[in-house]
């Protein structure tokens, strides 16, 4: 006798349905463009691998692309450490939690391209409350619009601004999860607060600090309205990131079948390293 | 190893306490010596876990002083009082191996390389750790890591006490008895104090030379294994050491003697203390089950194999019995006896008998 | 009503988890699972409950089979050994909380959840949250929520395991009485041999995924079919020891021999098994006839009113338990009294052939 329930499939059909057309059914689209030449109109003119041979070759994907690289680096350098310092620093009971809780939630609740605003306003040389502080009181010449290192340094401090917190609460979750005990038992072998975090607070967080990496690697990879409504790529192309620049291609000189391809580039390297990433990070977990 | 003293203490969680129900400890003193196994017994929330929250130093008490030696320290750190700790969940640092693990309150004081080495080793051997050395703390069964907690709390040998908080929680039952005589043989190797919380009896019973019985903050008697189940100053400990507890029958006291559902009561000796309520205790042991004395009818009678526990009521009281005998059946009418130099009376629920020298 | 097993097996990958089962059991007595942890137990009950699917076999209730259904439209209660209660439900909801699932129209659920809380004492705590109860008062609680609905079968999970050995004595007490009477079929697992002793019913032993043995409680405990089923039901495990029958006479090693009759002295001559529960291993003289056998002491137990050995035999490790407070000294030669009427004998392939005279366990 078969009683066996098949109702199950159904709960998970919207999901599906919903994952189909968000994902799948948008990335075959790109793999069609990509492999395809279209002057609109509905024609198309099969193109096997070219573009993909061409986006691999062109000198302008591969500076934007260490750009891209240049830019995740520097602000996982920065973002990391400081997001478990802070954490590090925060109560882990009383009244002052949820206030530090609340302050670090709100830079995350900001939309991103008032973030993107946000910035600009307050660099502009004249009016904005840092640029003009900066020039006129500090007397440094700074303005993003015009120097690429200034333009370099407002979207990292934008970025950390923006993301430090993600780190922090999740590296606070980690923490406040280790019991009492562990800290108690420390003390009583003698350890150094520096062995604390060493052998317990750092083992502890992994899996967090883990995911916390995945997650802002990705992010900043795939970065596009804070940096475009900062600095739109400039000044030249200096800040001009990989998306920033896949959209320049896609939009602005309407070249589908590159853009395409260089999507596809983008995403298999962002998958990559995220695998091996992980992969190494869960290595010795069971 | 030390001897440690516990003077006057007084403890709430409260920062304003008014009344003594604020106080989580309630005058509490006590003098133990060098080497001596102990154990702290009692229900949850009798404050024995505090009691040794203030020896360790995690807690400061509210009042009173902790001497270790004749030293007060009170007001010292954890990590200044040289002791070690035993907690109920396993405490290991995942990412070292059992021998780092072990050898890590050694290298936290800078002993050398060699000294840790052998000490390492002789803890491993007694722990049945050694052939486990080099393997990753996070790996092993939740049994073997709290092995592991109890090695890093022994391996030092220059500490005042070693104190074990409910250690054996998590431990499989079937294993728990072993690693109990295990804490015992190591007590007798090592000879150093040690202190264990707990609210099992057959913990404490076990491990302990003396036991401290606690309620609500109060101890109501410290005793070797054998006072406290013979001659139980509280019916508290009456109750909470034996299973079943001992019985505990409302009674009159007239003229030194006791009268319980109108019969008079051999006792073990004259009643000298009378107070707002007064009772007898008798343990079911010593409950015999004969043709005279008080009626009681039988409840249910369990079988347990070495023995038969009869639960019986005589006049809207309970009265549990121990007998080698067949079990009697439900509704079974039957008269009871107590063997008098077991039978007290408690007056407020402290012994209020004296026995005859 | 009834709740059977019919051939259930239950293996996950590779490893098998429950060997083929089958079990019938019945309304009205408390059936009991006993067996060390990760014995089977927990399977067994899911099995039952339909929480884990067999991967062989049929669960019948009352006469149906019910081997697909969802645990949802079994009617079944569970409690588990650990406290589970709605943490933002008062008591009162917690104990609601079925009937309001099952569609009880609210005038009666009132009446339903006091009834149920003034069982279990609970009354006066109806307004509390679970986090201001004790454990026993929590557990009193999923208790009360087993109970306050009609269900085909209730399962007990170890649910004292996690009390105050105290309060454990306590609910143990109230439990049968509590259950008896309700039309359910009871279930209830257990890793202590007292605890089935004093709740009586039927036992079922399980070990290593199999039901070595299944009957009336006292019965199993003074018959136990084959080894396993004594190691299962003694606690601590039962003695062993190598024995060999030659003519009237078993002897244990070179030292230690008894005479033996009755329908020990009916067994054919050659090895057996003699298995003897550790409270027939006394350090004082008992009434009933023994025979002496001395042993070193290793490692001595106090459990409040009983004093117990552990002592090495030659190759054998025996406990004794006795009354009172016996003092030993640890790694010294001491004489202890063996019954031989309270013996078991196993074959070599392990089953029971004969028991001593006197033998009730």
């Amino acid at each position: 006798m078969k009683t066996e329930n098949q109702k199950a499939w159904l709960f998970v059909l919207p999901v599906l349905a919903l994952v189909a057309f968000n994902a799948l059914i948008p990335l075959m689209t790109v793999v069609n463009y990509s492999v395809q030449e279209t002057f609109g109109n509905n024609l198309f003119f099969w193109q096997g691998l070219d573009w993909f041979e061409n986006i691999l070759r062109s000198d302008r994907f591969h500076a934007a692309l260490g750009r891209q690289v240049m830019f995740t680096a520097i602000i996982l350098a920065i973002e990391i450490p400081l997001g478990v310092m802070i954490a590090l620093a925060m109560p882990r009971s009383g009244p002052w939690v949820s206030v530090c809780l609340v302050l670090m939630a709100l830079p995350l609740l900001i939309p991103w391209n008032v973030v993107g605003a946000m910035w600009n306003i307050f660099t502009l040389p004249d009016i904005g409350l840092l640029g003009y502080f900066m020039n006129n009181v500090l007397g440094v010449d700074y303005n993003m619009t015009q120097s690429p290192t200034a333009a370099w340094v407002t979207i990292i401090v934008m970025d950390v601004w923006h993301w430090t917190s993600l780190v922090v609460l999740l590296a606070y979750a980690g923490l406040i999860s280790i019991p009492e005990p562990y800290y108690q038992a420390a003390k009583i072998d003698g350890a150094s607060n520096w062995s604390v975090f060493r052998y317990i607070q750092l083992p502890k967080m992994k899996r967090v600090l883990t995911i916390a990496i995945l997650l802002r690697f990705m992010d900043s990879f795939n970065i596009y309205t804070e940096v475009f409504v900062l600095t739109g790529g400039g000044p030249g192309n200096s800040t001009t990131l990989l998306s920033i620049d896949l959209v320049k291609v896609a939009l602005g000189q309407f070249d589908l079948g590159n853009a395409a391809a260089m999507s596809l580039v983008y995403f298999a390297f962002t998958l990559l390293v995220s695998w091996l990433f992980y992969t190494i990070m869960m290595r010795d977990e069971e | 190893m030390a001897k440690i003293t516990i003077d006057k203490l007084r403890h709430s969680y409260s920062p304003n306490p008014t009344g003594p129900d604020d106080y989580a400890l309630k005058e509490i003193d006590l003098d133990w010596t060098d080497g001596g196994a102990y154990a702290l017994l009692g229900p949850s929330g009798c404050g024995k876990s505090t009691l040794l929250n203030i020896i360790s130093g995690l807690l400061t008490p509210s009042e009173g002083r902790v001497l270790f030696d004749g030293k007060d320290v009170t007001n010292l750190p954890p990590d200044q009082r040289n002791i070690a700790q035993v907690f109920q969940f396993p405490v290991i640092y995942d990412t070292m191996t059992v021998y780092d693990n072990l050898a890590f309150p050694l290298r936290n004081r800078g002993v050398d390389s060699a000294r840790i080495d052998a000490r390492v080793m002789e803890i491993a051997t007694m722990l049945e750790l050694e052939d486990r050395l080099a393997t990753r703390a996070s790996n092993l069964t939740p049994d073997n890591k709290q092995k592991i907690s109890m090695g890093r709390g022994l391996v030092r040998d220059d500490v005042n006490v070693v104190m074990f908080d409910e250690p054996l929680t998590v431990i499989d039952p079937a294993l728990k008895w072993k690693l109990r005589s295990k804490l015992k043989e190591l007590h007798q190797k090592i000879a150093v104090t040690m202190i264990y919380v707990t609210h099992d009896q057959t913990e404490a019973l076990t491990f302990a030379d003396q036991v401290v019985v606690m309620q609500d903050g109060v101890i109501v008697q410290i005793g070797s294994p054998v006072e406290l189940f013979e001659r139980p100053q509280h019916t508290f400990v009456g109750h909470f050491i034996g299973s079943p507890g001992m019985n505990i029958l409302p009674c009159e006291v007239v003229d030194g003697g006791a009268t319980f559902q109108g019969q008079k009561i051999a006792l073990e000796g004259k009643v000298v203390k009378t107070g707002q309520t007064t009772e007898i205790g008798i343990r079911p042991e010593y409950v015999r089950l004969s043709d005279s004395g008080i009626p009681a009818t039988v409840r249910k009678a369990a079988d347990i194999g070495r023995h038969t526990v009869v639960e019986m009521m005589t006049g809207g009281v309970a009265i549990n019995a121990i007998t080698d005998a067949a079990p009697p059946e439900p509704g079974t009418e039957v008269r009871l006896s107590f063997d008098p130099d077991q039978t007290r009376v408690y007056s407020d629920g402290w012994i209020a008998t004296e026995v005859a020298k | 009503m009834s709740l059977e097993l019919r051939n259930v097996t239950k293996r996950v990958g590779a490893e098998t988890h429950i060997h083929a089962t089958s079990l019938s059991l019945d309304v009205g007595v408390f059936n009991i699972l006993l067996g060390a942890t990760s014995a089977g137990k927990s399977t067994l009950i899911k099995l039952m409950a339909g929480l884990e699917k067999p991967t062989t076999g049929e669960v019948w209730v009352d006469g149906q089979n019910v081997t697909g259904l969802s645990t949802q439209k079994r009617q079944i209660s569970l409690v588990h050994q650990f406290f589970v209660n709605y943490p933002h439900m008062t008591v009162f909801e917690n104990i609601a909380s079925p009937l309001r699932v099952a569609g009880i129209p609210k005038s009666e659920i009132a009446g339903r959840v006091e009834e149920a809380a003034n069982i279990l004492q609970l009354g006066p705590m109806l307004k509390r949250y679970p986090d201001e109860l004790s454990g026993g008062q929590q557990q009193r609680t999923a208790l009360a929520r087993a109970i306050v609905k009609e269900s085909k079968a209730i399962f007990l999970d170890e649910p004292l395991a996690n009390l105050d050995y105290k309060l454990r004595e306590e609910l143990r007490e109230q439990l049968p009485d509590l259950l008896a009477g309700r039309g359910t079929v009871v279930v209830y697992a257990t890793s202590e041999p007292t605890e089935a002793l004093l709740l009586g019913g039927n036992t079922a032993l399980v070990h290593e995924g199999r039901i070595t043995q299944f009957g009336p409680t006292a019965e199993t405990y003074r018959t136990p079919a084959n080894i396993d089923s004594a190691m299962v039901f003694s606690d601590p495990p039962i003695n062993l020891a190598p024995v060999t029958k030659q003519g009237n006479e078993m002897h244990m090693g070179t030292q230690v021999k008894w005479a033996v009759s009755g329908e020990v002295a009916g067994l054919a001559d050659g090895p057996y098994t003699v298995g003897i529960r550790p409270h027939y291993v006394t350090p004082t003289l008992p009434k009933a006839p023994s025979i002496p056998l001395s042993g070193i002491v290793q490692i001595t137990e106090l459990s409040g009113s009983e004093s117990v050995a552990h002592l090495s035999l030659g190759d054998q490790k025996w406990v004794s338990i006795a009354p009172g407070v016996h003092s030993y000294q640890l790694g010294q030669e001491h004489e202890f009294h063996m019954i031989p009427g309270q013996c078991f004998y196993f074959a070599p392939d392990e089953t029971l052939v004969a028991r001593g005279a006197g033998a009730h366990g």
